[in-house]
């Protein structure tokens, strides 16, 4: 019985208590700050390509075409698969684990739409990343946003395979939730890219 | 009460070795000991190196290093100095003592610790193993474009510099996320933003800046990495890029970078001198104030390594970096007034403060003169910045380190290291960096520039240069009575006891060494002093209020 009174003794004792009791979820804080650096990283990158701008006359030089169609349905994919995330979200608060796998199936599939409509624009571009400093850039700048969503899907498909083998509850669901907040940081790095290469030039 | 049993077979004790423990252990002090001893042996690495470099530069002539083998020498000097040495070296000393000095029993994220320190021996091999693959990285630490680039650098090493340094950038951005949020999140009852131990204040802004400013530095390094390898235009004015976009990313870092490296040592010496002047540290808060200023201040004068391109706004730059001396004024000014009326003694940490106290002024003064365009054009590359970066690093936060590593040697091993070969140790590093580096100043102002293997006989700078080199082994040979010191000390008797310094902060309050989980109980924590009070008594206790030993409301706070 000594293992149990020592149990007893440390949740009776005040200092014992406290700790990361409050506030946001130690986990939930690691994620937030992690995002925070990542963030820095793609401000790197956008810093770049405003500086190699700044000292252009024309830009996008001459004989860069972009498939803005294509990056537009692409972009509601994204953006819709950040609803379908949150759907997850409110049916695990819910206690609905069923229904949180659902939606994340959804999100996965939509991710991975958006990663082969990707590639299928970087096929049918007809420039590539030496070409000249816009096509560095272009494809630096896509190509690590791809990397992110390749790992955002990662992490959701992870987070699917605990909830179909029956983990999260609607108290316990922290990794679920640090995947979204992760995915919502791709998707507006995303609405970002979106906005600097295809709509302001 | 009814008796569950667990797992069969949990209550056995599986016998590790103790390689097999070091290797995989998740344990914070473990961990901060490693990344103390990974440090140390990059550190006299970086110092032959450095010996190497002042051997050549004794007398005029080629005497021993070819131009291409001084160009590696001196590159690979500053990349571990900077990058292997002084920055893991307070991480691991932080990684130590933060949750200790917090009350918590580890790291937010105790496996993620681990996988921050196993990348820089990994870093470090590949960063090293350029000699052995046609030559190591030899453009400067600060990889200038367009000499980086793959026309000028053609080896492989410029490649793996940029493959460790990216480990090496990820590595401490996952240490600095687990340093904040262990301080965020795990702090002990009672213990409030403004009761912590100042050493953790610093740790917190450090840590800000590692993981705002080293994604950028890894976003320019990708590129670089691009250009060389797959035909990226970034750093090429041929194809649009744009060199000068390399200096903004590079030094949105590298200047940050400075106060990463400085502001930790600043802090260990701000829990060393109050403890040997027997007084709080004066002006708490005016120094946490200090501290966040520099932090902030620090990403916004990163222009002034690039007043002479031509290419950046120098009045905004110049203003900035004048401002950042305030901060740093306070500090001093914080030092002073705690030793002020102080009972002082002088065992080996507290020297190596006042050692840091008295070299990092010289350098920030230095800092000072270069923040000023005008002078900043006739000194910029000369070896003046030679002498104000090894004041500052050297002086500054290497002496901090080991002041560091004295002060809490008892804490880690239980035994306290010897005295008298520590004021050697003091004594002789000391000489030595006043000698190696105070010439330097002279030899800048006498427009001797940087990174030459070579000068002339007759430009009147070879006596100065001999007594730079003559400091310099002096610097090595202080490393001796260390490391025999560390040696005798943990074969002797580790009788330190709990407390040797009569200390004021949580680390003190738990056993040296202390158990896995840290403590087996806290001090109630009314102050930045908890140990202190309890020893002592607290302020709290002359108001006549009845404090109770443990409150259990403290974690209201």
């Amino acid at each position: 019985m000594a293992a149990s009174t020592d149990v007893a003794r440390t949740t009776a004792e005040p200092q014992a208590a406290g700790h990361a009791q409050r506030g946001m979820d130690t986990a939930m804080v690691g994620m937030l700050l992690f995002i925070a650096s990542e963030a820095m990283f793609f401000a790197g990158l956008f810093g770049a390509y405003f500086n190699v701008k700044a000292t252009h006359l024309v830009w996008p030089p001459e004989g860069f075409e972009l498939d803005l169609p294509l990056a537009a349905v692409m972009t509601l994919i994204l953006i819709t698969s950040s609803f379908t995330m949150q759907w997850a979200m409110v049916r695990i608060r819910r206690g609905d684990r069923t229904g949180m796998n659902r939606a994340l199936v959804v999100t996965i599939i939509l991710g991975v739409v958006f990663l082969a409509g990707q590639l299928w624009d970087y096929a049918h571009l007809g420039f590539g990343i030496s070409s000249g400093v816009y096509g560095s850039l272009f494809f630096t700048m896509t190509g690590f946003h791809f990397a992110h969503v390749v790992g955002g899907v990662i992490g959701l498909s992870l987070v699917l395979a605990r909830g179909a083998s029956g983990q999260f509850s609607a108290r316990h669901h922290t990794a679920v939730a640090a995947v979204g907040m992760y995915w919502d940081f791709v998707d507006l790095v995303w609405i970002g890219l979106f906005t600097v290469l295809y709509l302001v030039k | 009460m009814a008796t569950t049993v667990l797992a069969p077979g949990a209550t056995r004790v599986r016998q590790r070795s103790a390689v097999y423990d070091w290797l995989t252990t998740t344990d914070h002090k473990k961990i901060g000991i490693l990344y103390t001893g990974n440090s140390f042996i990059f550190f006299l690495l970086a110092g032959l190196l450095a010996l190497a470099i002042r051997s050549e530069l004794a007398q005029p002539g080629l005497q021993f290093l070819n131009p291409s083998e001084y160009n590696q020498m001196f590159t690979m000097h500053g990349t571990t100095m900077v990058f292997l040495v002084l920055m893991p070296f307070l991480a691991g000393i932080a990684n130590y003592v933060v949750p200790l000095q917090v009350g918590a029993a580890d790291m937010a994220f105790p496996r993620i610790n681990a996988l921050s320190f196993w990348m820089l021996p990994l870093g470090g091999i590949l960063l090293f193993s350029g000699f052995f693959l046609g030559g190591a990285a030899a453009e400067g630490w600060t990889s200038y474009s367009p000499l980086a680039g793959v026309k000028y650098s053609p080896g492989v090493g410029t490649d793996l510099w940029i493959v460790s340094l990216v480990l090496i950038g990820t590595s401490s951005i996952l240490g600095s996320i687990n340093f904040l949020t262990t301080i965020f999140k795990l702090r002990a009852p009672g213990m409030t933003l403004l009761r912590m131990p100042i050493f953790v204040w610093t740790v917190v802004v450090t840590s800000l800046l590692i993981m705002l400013a080293t994604p950028v530095f890894t976003s320019g390094v990708v590129l670089l990495f691009i250009d060389r390898n797959y035909g990226g235009n970034f750093f090429d004015p041929a194809t649009g890029g744009n060199p000068i976009l390399w200096q903004n990313l590079f030094w949105f870092f590298g200047h940050p970078e400075v106060y990463i490296l400085i502001l930790p040592a600043m802090g260990v010496i701000s829990e060393i001198l109050p403890v040997f002047s027997r007084k709080p540290l004066f002006g708490y808060k005016a120094f946490i104030f200090a501290t966040a200023l520099i932090g902030t201040l620090g990403f916004s004068v990163w222009a002034h390594h690039m007043f002479t391109t031509g290419a950046v706004f120098n009045p905004f730059f110049s203003f900035m970096t004048f401002l950042i001396a305030v901060p740093t004024g306070i500090k001093f000014f914080n030092w002073l007034a705690t030793m002020h009326r102080g009972q002082l003694s002088f065992a080996t940490p507290m020297l190596f403060a006042l050692g840091f106290l008295s070299i990092f002024l010289i350098g920030g003064l230095d800092g000072a003169v270069l923040a000023s365009p005008p002078a900043d054009y006739a000194l910029h590359d000369t070896y003046w910045i030679v002498a104000h970066i090894h004041f500052v690093f050297f002086g500054g936060t290497m002496f901090g380190v080991f002041a560091a590593l004295y002060y809490w040697f008892p804490k880690m091993f239980g035994a306290r290291l010897n005295e008298g070969l520590g004021r050697i140790h003091f004594v002789l590093m000391f000489m030595g960096t006043i000698l190696t580096f105070f010439p330097m100043h002279m030899l800048g102002l006498d427009g001797m520039p940087r990174r030459i293997v070579d000068y002339s006989p007759n430009a009147g700078w070879s006596d100065l240069n001999l007594l730079a080199t003559i400091g310099g082994f002096i610097i090595g040979i202080s490393v001796l009575p260390f490391m025999w010191n560390v040696f005798i000390t943990l074969r002797g008797p580790r009788d330190a006891g709990d407390d040797p310094w009569d200390g004021n902060t949580l680390e003190w309050a738990t056993t040296s060494p202390p158990p896995p989980y840290n403590f087996d109980h806290l001090p109630p924590i009314r102050s930045e002093r908890p140990l202190f009070d309890l020893k002592h008594g607290s302020i709290h206790d002359l108001d006549g209020v009845a404090v109770p030993a443990v409150a259990s409301g403290e974690g209201a706070h």
